[in-house]
């Protein structure tokens, strides 16, 4: 009897958007690597991952959210223990030690990782006690929230960090943080600036100072910010065209399938299909946040609430470095970028608001 | 407390005991924030690619126009130099350079790149690229490294040229310039090069830019404009790595150099060259009709060819330290007193005046005194008149005749030779020589001039200095008639009027009358006789130590012997040629007299078998075209 309400109650709305961005990503995805380039079966791959995420998604809808919530602390270790194998023998690609290869199939840890920070933030922060989070909470969750993003970015992840951090942020602000701990916090923040300054790697340090001006460096950390933004500037109002933006096509853009997908899909859809591309990504979101203003219980909130969170980070960072008003940091833009792990993440995430949603009449 | 779902209590997780209502009620205002500051987000994305597409689209694609559509030069070849028989003396052979394309240039490989090249450092391409930055020129320039590989180095750059390697080399086949072997006529040609940064500074070549190849020296630098042509280029298509797509864009085709026909004579220059080999010096041969530059040597020479291929920083040195310069055209750049072949100036000088007549006789003791100094002559000659005097070259004829003209007399005359001024022959760096006078002594020293000065003026010593070019005019000039043609090197190009003075036609002729006796009365320059040819001249000799320094220094005296000059024309009336052979530290005149006489008899015999129609002759570069 579940199972059949269960169908109907789907959210189709959810599960539209996404399919329908997931195209986009795919034709573009092809648009920027067909003919005679290293990844020219990107797109029929990504075609496969979209499957098995759907897959995966109608896996994670069917187990009750509150049985993973339980799981969290074993989903925890998991992913702590995941990444100290990863840092210790995962092969290094792009200098990053993210992938761990099992069975031929490369996973980036790091989006397990986000999958479980969400659990356990919105584990955590449901069974606090009253409204509001004591100074106690906020240290305990900061720490365990810590030691996974602390590998993470040692990875190193900088973007991935980011966007865990980000899942925190939203948890702890929407279970009530008391705006003198934010001040607190906003203090500390800015004070560690500077130390944060020194510690980070060179390249990234590169990337922030080629963001306030990508001409310091064109060939280098300069050039993806400004193939990025000719990229996208050629395209104008309408777009060159599916597979006729020349950027992509002779290859100037790099990254073109996934970091830079956005660029790509820019130049060749113009100013129009960003603005619906972006529309429907916001679709997504508030289809998302609906869920969460519908969830049953707080745990299934926060979920909700951490998923979207997670998504607008990634998309302000991604899109916002492709079109230069953002340091790059290699994130991708999920349900278009080229990849198995974040793509199947994200039907995961998509899983897990659904399950959410799926529950909401159990009051 | 909420019922529970009986599916949820079998896996319940054990929550503590919840007191408060477990609904999301009390986020809904911090939700609705998330929802505003999701707009606010996607509005400021939304801003950003506004900014990109609709307000700076047209500059965005310009830049992507920039990015894809690559100018490749198409290099106009230079023009060839030929001789005044049409044969060629100075020719392209095609070649290869090398650029480095600075957008895909990574720093790292260049001392790679410089290692699979032959004399080129890496810290010269960092400097050239860093040149290239610090005048801002646009991104697509390439550099050029190096004109005409050598085949090894053409090997390398082609085995590492692809995307993997080093993407940044870039080759492009052009004319490179063929000089002579052996340096021949190597100053009056010059030589080829990039334009520096200091030469775009300079008015001359500010039209060019950055990577053009100019001429430096000599007639290259001198006719740059007209032998350089206008490039063409070519617009494509380019991917990231540069590789072509589909067909230009646009191809302007190059305008070619244009050919410069020169008035020297291969023939003669090679004899000249010949005779001059192993000697310092120059030879200067001139038609005095027109101007005409039939020879042009200057010794020691050195390869231009080294120069078309990167000189190496050694060959550069050695050139530049040689205390022998060998990079100074001593034709032109050579100041040197004109010794005894000054006299005939001094001659014509006193002729026109009245200061001396045919008639002019003086006793030769072999010396004479003035002023309390002793003046030397070569030999006692006892009586001896003007005819005589230039013939034996009789300098106390001589100091007595300057001893009563004055130096500004013989000025005067000297300057309307053209002595002390440049002849305006077109080459770049002539020197002008001296005149000394009176007036000039003033000014330039602020002192008067004093008479005993004159005495060594009179044959040529003292303040006199001439260059080869300068005597080969003068003289030539002299004995037509009074009539001077400004030198030139390049064939048919528009001779200006030539300079005239009102000599009385009797003077010249007892001067010239005087030169022949010098080359066939048994006089200084009989080794210049050629049997059934009257060759007129007159020899010189310059000291360049005076006579006490040289007896009490033997080493410098030794180094600085006395330089040896022989001017020589023919035929008698009506001169077509004068040669000038200046011969450093050759001793006598009289031994640089065989050097003109050679170049002479090269002149009339080309010229008999020109003008005797008959089988084809041997000769030393292919005969031209009647």
């Amino acid at each position: 009897m579940a199972r059949y309400r269960s169908f109907r109650d789907l959210d189709w709305p959810l599960l539209i958007i996404s399919l329908i961005i997931s195209t986009l990503g795919v034709l573009q995805i092809y648009s920027s690597t067909h003919g005679d380039t290293p990844w020219r079966n990107a797109w029929w791959k990504q075609i496969i991952y979209i499957l098995i995420g759907l897959g995966l998604m109608w896996l994670t809808t069917s187990v009750d959210y509150h049985t993973l919530l339980g799981q969290v602390p074993i989903l925890y270790t998991l992913s702590v223990v995941g990444l100290i194998v990863t840092v210790a023998v995962g092969n290094v690609v792009f200098h990053a030690r993210r992938w761990i290869h099992i069975f031929g199939m490369s996973f980036q840890i790091s989006e397990f990782v986000k999958l479980v920070i969400i659990l356990m933030v919105a584990r955590y922060l449901s069974e606090l006690k009253s409204d509001e989070v004591s100074l106690r909470d906020l240290l305990k969750l900061g720490g365990l929230v810590a030691v996974p993003v602390a590998l993470v970015y040692y990875q190193p992840d900088l973007g991935t960090a980011i966007t865990c951090v980000s899942v925190l942020a939203a948890g702890i602000l929407l279970a009530g943080l008391r705006w003198q701990y934010l001040a607190g916090i906003a203090l500390m923040g800015a004070l560690a600036l500077p130390v944060g300054w020194y510690l980070i790697k060179d390249y990234q340090r590169a990337r922030f100072q080629t963001f306030r001006d990508p001409s310091l460096d064109p060939r280098g950390a300069g050039y993806q910010v400004i193939q990025s933004k000719i990229a996208i500037g050629h395209g104008g109002i309408w777009g060159k065209g599916l597979t006729k933006g020349t950027q992509t096509q002779l290859r100037f853009l790099p990254a073109a399938h996934n970091d830079l997908i956005f660029s790509g899909f820019a130049e060749e859809h113009g100013f129009v299909g960003v603005v619906v591309a972006l529309g429907l990504y916001f679709l997504l979101l508030m289809q998302i946040v609906q869920n969460a203003q519908t969830a049953p219980d707080r745990a299934g909130m926060y979920i909700c609430m951490g998923v979207a969170a997670l998504l607008l980070c990634h998309l302000l960072v991604n899109v916002g470095m492709v079109a230069g008003d953002m340091p790059l940091t290699g994130i991708p833009l999920p349900l278009m970028s080229a990849g198995g792990s974040i793509t199947m993440s994200v039907f995961v995430m998509l899983g897990l608001v659904n399950n959410v949603r799926l529950r909401r009449f159990v009051s | 407390m909420p019922p529970v779902e009986p599916e949820r209590q079998e896996s319940q997780h054990s929550p503590p005991s919840r007191l408060f209502r477990d609904d999301t009620r009390f986020a809904l205002g911090r939700i609705a924030v998330f929802q505003y500051l999701s707009v606010a987000i996607f509005l400021f994305l939304i801003g950003g690619f506004w900014i990109l597409q609709i307000r700076d689209g047209e500059f965005n694609s310009e830049l992507a126009d920039r990015n894809r559509i690559k100018t490749v030069p198409r290099l106009a070849p230079r023009g060839k130099i030929l001789d005044r028989d049409g044969r060629v003396i100075v020719d392209n052979h095609s070649a290869f350079a090398l650029r480095l394309s600075r957008e895909t240039l990574k720093p790292e490989h260049i001392a790679a790149i410089a290692e699979g090249l032959q004399n080129v450092k890496a810290e010269e391409i960092r400097a050239l690229v860093a040149r290239y930055e610090s005048r801002k020129v646009a991104k697509y320039v390439s550099v050029p490294i190096k004109q005409d590989l050598t085949p090894a180095e053409l090997a390398f750059v082609e085995s590492h040229r692809d995307s993997d390697t080093f993407p940044e080399l870039e080759l492009i086949s052009n004319q490179s310039r063929l000089y002579p072997q052996g340096g021949l006529a190597a100053h009056v040609i010059g030589y080829v090069g990039e334009v520096s940064e200091q030469d775009l500074d300079s008015t001359e070549f500010a039209k060019y830019a950055q990577g053009d190849i100019v001429g430096k020296e000599g007639l290259e630098r001198q006719y740059n404009e007209v032998l350089m042509g206008v490039n063409g280029q070519k617009r494509v298509v380019v991917d990231s790595l540069g590789r072509e797509h589909g067909d230009p864009i646009e191809n302007k085709d190059f305008t070619p150099g244009t050919n410069l026909q020169l008035t020297l004579d291969l023939d003669l220059q090679s004899v000249a060259e010949l005779t001059m080999e192993g000697r310092r010096g120059a030879v200067v041969a001139i038609d005095p009709r027109n101007g005409d530059v039939l020879a042009m040597v200057s010794r020691p020479a050195f390869d231009p060819n080294l120069f078309t291929r990167r000189i190496s920083r050694s060959d550069w040195k050695e050139l530049n330290d040689n205390p022998d310069h060998p990079m100074m055209n001593r034709a032109i750049q050579a100041q040197f007193a004109p010794g005894s072949t000054f006299k005939p100036i001094v001659t014509i000088a006193g002729l026109e005046t009245g200061m001396l007549e045919p008639s002019t006789t003086v006793f030769c003791p072999g010396s004479a005194t003035y002023y309390g100094h002793k003046f030397n002559c070569d030999a006692a000659h006892g009586t001896t008149d003007l005819h005589r005097a230039i013939v034996h070259s009789c300098d106390v004829f001589f100091f007595s005749a300057g001893n009563r003209m004055g130096v500004d007399r013989i000025a005067e005359y000297a300057q309307l030779a053209g002595i002390g001024k440049k002849t305006g022959i077109d080459l770049p760096n002539e020197k002008e020589g001296l005149m000394p006078s009176t007036k000039w002594k003033l000014r330039t020293m602020r002192e008067k001039w004093y008479a005993g000065e004159t005495i060594s003026v009179a044959i040529g010593q003292g303040q006199v200095e001439v260059t080869p070019i300068q005597l080969a005019t003068a003289i030539g000039g002299l004995v037509s008639g009074g009539v001077w043609f400004k030198p030139h090197l390049v064939k048919g190009a528009r001779i200006d009027p030539p300079r005239r003075a009102d000599l009385r036609p009797e003077n010249v002729a007892t001067i010239v009358s005087g030169m022949c006796g010098v080359v066939n009365e048994g006089g200084t320059g009989a080794s210049a006789a050629i049997p059934g040819l009257e060759i007129c001249g007159k020899t010189g000799t310059a000291q360049r130590i005076s006579n006490d320094l040289a007896k009490s220094n033997k080493a410098l005296a030794l180094a600085m012997r006395d330089n040896g000059w022989f001017v020589g024309f023919a035929p008698r009336e009506n001169p077509e040629i004068v040669v000038v052979a200046l011969w450093e530290g050759g001793g006598k005149g009289a031994l640089s007299a065989p050097i003109v006489r050679d170049v002479i008899k090269a002149y009339f015999d080309k010229k008999a078998r020109l003008a005797r129609p008959g089988p084809a002759q041997l000769s030393l570069f292919t005969e031209p075209a009647r």
